[in-house]
């Protein structure tokens, strides 16, 4: 389950993701994504409520992150801990922005 | 198979990804298994099922056979076998990607085995009568 909530304000974008970006959710996050980002040029992913995340997930902010360097910013806040370790682990706590 | 283990027969298909998960949930329900071994272990039971589903039968849909028991005392260890008839493949021999490339640098893959080859205390693939058989371990300290 993954519920996907998110703020449009002009050119920025603020995504709320609650629940697990795995394999059978991150397709619906990357359609999301892809319709939602062509005008903006600031991202924000907020993962307060992100319990879980698998490579499937790890691939949609890895294809956001390149689109946003293209056009913009994008950041990643409040990780929690166990979504946190995966980000170490995978280098993905160097590739992305996390406040 | 001993008293302990416990088994799922399912096919393999990335629908039964929630199902595969529910039974790995009630194993280590039952022990005091911290949050982020819980996920570590979710995370590379995802991923191994979820290359199977994609790999081993393709084009068709095939079985995947799915056992796993938790044993031993201080530390107690999770063992989970992935057992399917497809295709012969090492996910082991698939080459690490290379952690300190930049966004643009790194490719879109190859992150899930290496996820759990990072995670997970033992990995190991055998090819036997015609059938893959992959057992991952994790003790749950």
């Amino acid at each position: 389950m993954l519920n996907i909530n998110k703020e449009v304000n002009g050119k920025s974008c603020v995504y709320y993701l609650e629940g697990r970006l795995d394999t059978t959710t991150a397709p619906q996050l990357e359609g999301d994504i892809k319709e939602s980002i062509t005008d903006i040029n600031s991202l924000v992913m907020d993962l307060s409520k992100l319990e879980y995340i698998s490579s499937a997930g790890l691939r949609v902010l890895l294809s956001a992150q390149k689109t946003m360097n293209k056009q913009g910013s994008m950041v990643v806040r409040n990780v929690r801990d166990e979504v946190n370790e995966i980000f170490d682990v995978t280098g993905f706590a160097d590739i992305l922005t996390i406040e | 198979m001993n008293r302990s283990m416990k088994e799922i027969t399912l096919e393999a298909k990335v629908e039964n990804l929630e199902e595969v998960l529910a039974f790995v949930d009630e194993i280590l329900s039952v022990y005091d298994c911290p949050m982020k071994t819980q996920i570590q272990i979710d995370v590379a039971v995802e991923e191994i099922f979820v290359n199977i589903a994609h790999y081993a039968y393709t084009p068709n849909v095939g079985i995947a056979e799915i056992q796993a028991e938790v044993s031993g005392d201080n530390p107690k260890c999770f063992s989970i076998t992935f057992i399917d008839s497809g295709m012969p493949y090492d996910p082991l021999k698939k080459e690490d990607p290379d952690i300190t490339l930049t966004a643009e640098e790194r490719q879109i893959g190859g992150l899930g085995i290496y996820m759990v080859k990072q995670s997970m205390d033992e990995v190991d693939y055998k090819h036997e009568n015609g059938k893959n058989i992959f057992n991952l371990k994790k003790y749950l300290d």
